[in-house]
């Protein structure tokens, strides 16, 4: 019986050293691909590798033999001998399958839940089994489920919500304040990764001037270029506090950058507007006093990754929802996989009633020459009739969804009793 | 008649669980339901009032439970303006139980018609008590925002970011929201003063007649004025204005109800039981 296999491995069954070695890019995953379709175990196949996973998704009614030509496979493609990577293969059949690639896919198995990516880089997968012609109806239907899940799995439950990363959550944390980001002008003193990243995040949010301060002038000239902004003196920092709404600090400084005093000096000139200080810097660059001041807030980093923190236990929780949902689908799933049965031996079975029908009425009118054509066709419409009706019960039956249970009892026994399968 | 208010009331009611649902279960549908339920009442009142004015044939501020459900009306009507403009989908939290609870209590007092004289029959009286009704209820809208305001600000400053923080929008959206009340409220107030002053000349002679409310009303003014000149020079925005917002309405209800209850005056006619 055909049915759905998945092998693989994941981030949470091999370390990254063993995930590199066996990654498949584009063009490798044609040729395995291709390969696969030769194997007579496997009927359909698709194969998906990110950074965090690398798993086979077939058709096939031979798993033992289609596991080991994946095996193989892998083996000699990436000349790593089977035992390196043969215990951090995972296998799943039928609806522990589907279960997978549903979870999957709803980004409830990657390392960060929720996370966008997965789904892009399953369609990616999808496309080229489809232009190698890899996937046939099982497949196409489970994929085509699968975006649908996934789909329905971010839209119904909040697993996508809320910020997972420091930048992020320090560029949510602006939106609570100013509401949007449009004129908003933003410095960056100092320099590093998760600064940067932030002042991107507030770029593609529209945000207005960029601001850099960097100790080393030339760098922040160099920064400032990138963000399309204009460099300051470190020294011109006081006097531009006046004009800028979002300051980022993240750098090595053991004192602090910017002291309350300064702040405190400058709010009225502001004429109260509010003020953001995004502290990323470990020792603290912003002095916290300053979050006491009238409409000044400060966030340092502890702050932030409480932040991301709460929003991780919240995406937990969502991702419960996401599992139910998931389970309603393998359920469909199943149901459809089974129906797939049951229409070809329907159409078989009217088949046969049929040729039975024809044979007979052909011998019978041989011996009633006198009849006319009008009582020819009378006489085929009154059998098409018969078999009709005859068929008419079983047939509700068997499409009906009371007994899926006992679904596959009754189409073997429909096949055995009318000898379907000679 | 009377089941015209209960239906008000029912509405209102009904507006109220909508958005308390969409402040527990954050689906937008309850907001929107909340949010035509209030629609809905607000018409069925609108028709209330209509019919009681052309009925007794002057504008039904003749008592207690008149009074009361104008002010409820004026709510409504004032926050369905500011929900459509600025779209801040909580204040109906505050906005529709405000509403619902001042129908409540307007229906607990007796509807008897007071034996007034003519002197209810004047555009000016109507342009007074609406106008300055909107003024009032704008900033008792302004109040509601200030308090969300100042709930969202202890969250991002105490870093503790509890049950509201999800559920309100922006600080500068909120100030700009109290912002906006205030301005109209105070605009109205101004215009539905000016106008009560041309109507105390009309009736009795003269513009000012050192009646407590209009004493307290012209402290209320100044508040505001001073509020809204301060926001404009040195930039009064944020806490300050939340704060000021709230002290004000404070102000304001003792104008419109202390001053009625605990002292003498021409405006305590409108209000007796």
């Amino acid at each position: 019986m055909l049915d759905i296999v998945l092998m693989g491995l994941n981030h949470k069954t091999a370390p990254v050293t063993l995930r590199e070695c066996l990654a498949f890019s584009e063009d490798e995953t044609s040729v395995a691909l291709e390969v696969f379709q030769e194997s007579p175990a496997i009927t359909e196949a698709m194969l998906i590798s990110t950074c965090n996973r690398v798993e086979v998704l077939m058709a096939t009614s031979d798993t033992s033999n289609a596991a080991d030509t994946v095996k193989v496979f892998f083996s000699e493609f990436k000349n790593l001998p089977v035992s390196e990577f043969e215990k951090s293969l995972y296998i799943h059949e039928g609806d522990n399958a589907v279960r997978h690639v549903f979870r999957v896919a709803s980004s409830l198995d990657s390392m960060v839940v929720g996370e966008p990516q997965i789904l892009g880089q399953i369609k990616t997968a999808y496309q080229i089994a489809i232009s190698k012609k890899t996937s046939g109806v099982l497949l196409n239907k489970l994929l085509h489920r699968t975006f649908f899940v996934a789909k329905r799995v971010r839209s119904e439950t909040g697993i996508g919500d809320h910020a997972v990363s420091i930048s992020y959550a320090a560029v949510e944390l602006g939106r609570k304040i100013f509401g949007t980001f449009e004129g908003k002008k933003v410095l960056l003193i100092g320099a590093g990764e998760m600064a940067e990243l932030a002042v991107e995040h507030l770029i593609r949010n529209r945000a207005g001037d960029i601001l850099v301060a960097n100790r080393t002038f030339k760098n922040g000239v160099a920064l400032a270029r990138r963000f399309k902004g204009q460099a300051i003196r470190f020294e011109e920092i006081t006097g531009f506090l006046e004009h800028v709404d979002i300051i980022i600090s993240s750098t090595g400084s053991p004192d602090y950058v910017v002291t309350r005093d300064q702040v405190k000096g400058i709010i009225r000139r502001r004429r109260n507007r509010p003020l953001f200080f995004i502290d990323i810097a470990v020792p603290r660059d912003i002095d916290p006093g300053i979050n006491r001041l009238t409409n000044s807030y400060v966030y340092d980093i502890d702050d932030l990754k409480g932040i991301v923190d709460e929003n991780m236990e919240d995406r937990n929780r969502e991702a419960i929802k996401g599992e139910r949902i998931v389970d309603e689908a393998v359920i469909s799933f199943r149901h459809w996989f089974e129906s797939l049965d049951v229409i070809p031996t329907i159409v078989e079975l009217r088949n046969k009633m049929e040729d039975i029908a024809k044979g007979e009425i052909k011998k019978t009118l041989q011996t009633l020459k006198h009849l006319s054509n009008d009582d020819h066709e009378a006489i085929g419409r009154m059998t098409n009739a018969m078999i009709k009706k005859i068929l008419h019960d079983p047939t509700l039956l068997l499409k009906s969804n009371g007994h899926h249970q006992n679904k596959s009892v009754y189409l073997d026994a429909t096949r055995k009793l009318f000898k379907l399968d000679e | 008649m009377e089941i015209f208010i209960f239906i008000v009331i029912i509405f209102y009611l009904l507006s109220t669980i909508g958005y308390f649902a969409y402040l527990f279960l954050q689906k937008d549908v309850f907001q929107q339901t909340g949010f035509y339920l209030l629609v809905a009442g607000f018409c069925c009142h609108t028709a209330a009032i209509g019919f009681r004015f052309i009925q007794s044939g002057h504008f039904p501020v003749n008592n207690l439970h008149e009074v009361l459900s104008i002010v409820g009306w004026t709510i409504a009507g004032v926050f369905l303006v500011f929900q459509y403009r600025f779209q801040l989908k909580v204040l109906g939290v505050y906005a529709a139980p405000l509403v619902s609870i001042v129908m409540v209590i307007a229906v607990k007092f007796p509807n008897a018609p007071h034996q007034m004289n003519n002197i209810l029959n004047n555009v000016w009286l109507v342009v007074h008590v609406v106008a300055v009704f909107i003024g009032e209820a704008s900033f008792a809208l302004a109040c509601g925002v200030g308090l969300l305001y100042l709930l969202q600000e202890h969250a991002i400053k105490s870093k503790k970011h509890g049950f509201f923080f999800r559920r309100l929008p922006s600080l500068e959206l909120l100030d700009t929201t109290g912002y906006a009340c205030i301005l109209t409220g105070f605009a109205m107030l101004t215009f539905g003063l000016i106008a009560g002053f041309v109507y105390a000349k009309a009736v009795w002679g003269r513009f000012w007649s050192w009646d407590p409310k209009e004493i307290w009303s012209g402290i209320t003014w100044l508040l505001y004025a001073a509020l809204l000149h301060q926001r404009l020079t040195v930039g009064w925005r944020g806490r300050r204005a939340a704060i000021m917002a709230i002290i004000g309405f404070a102000i304001i209800l003792f104008t419109f109800l202390g001053v009625n209850f605990l002292l003498q005056g021409h405006h305590g006619e409108f209000t007796k039981l």
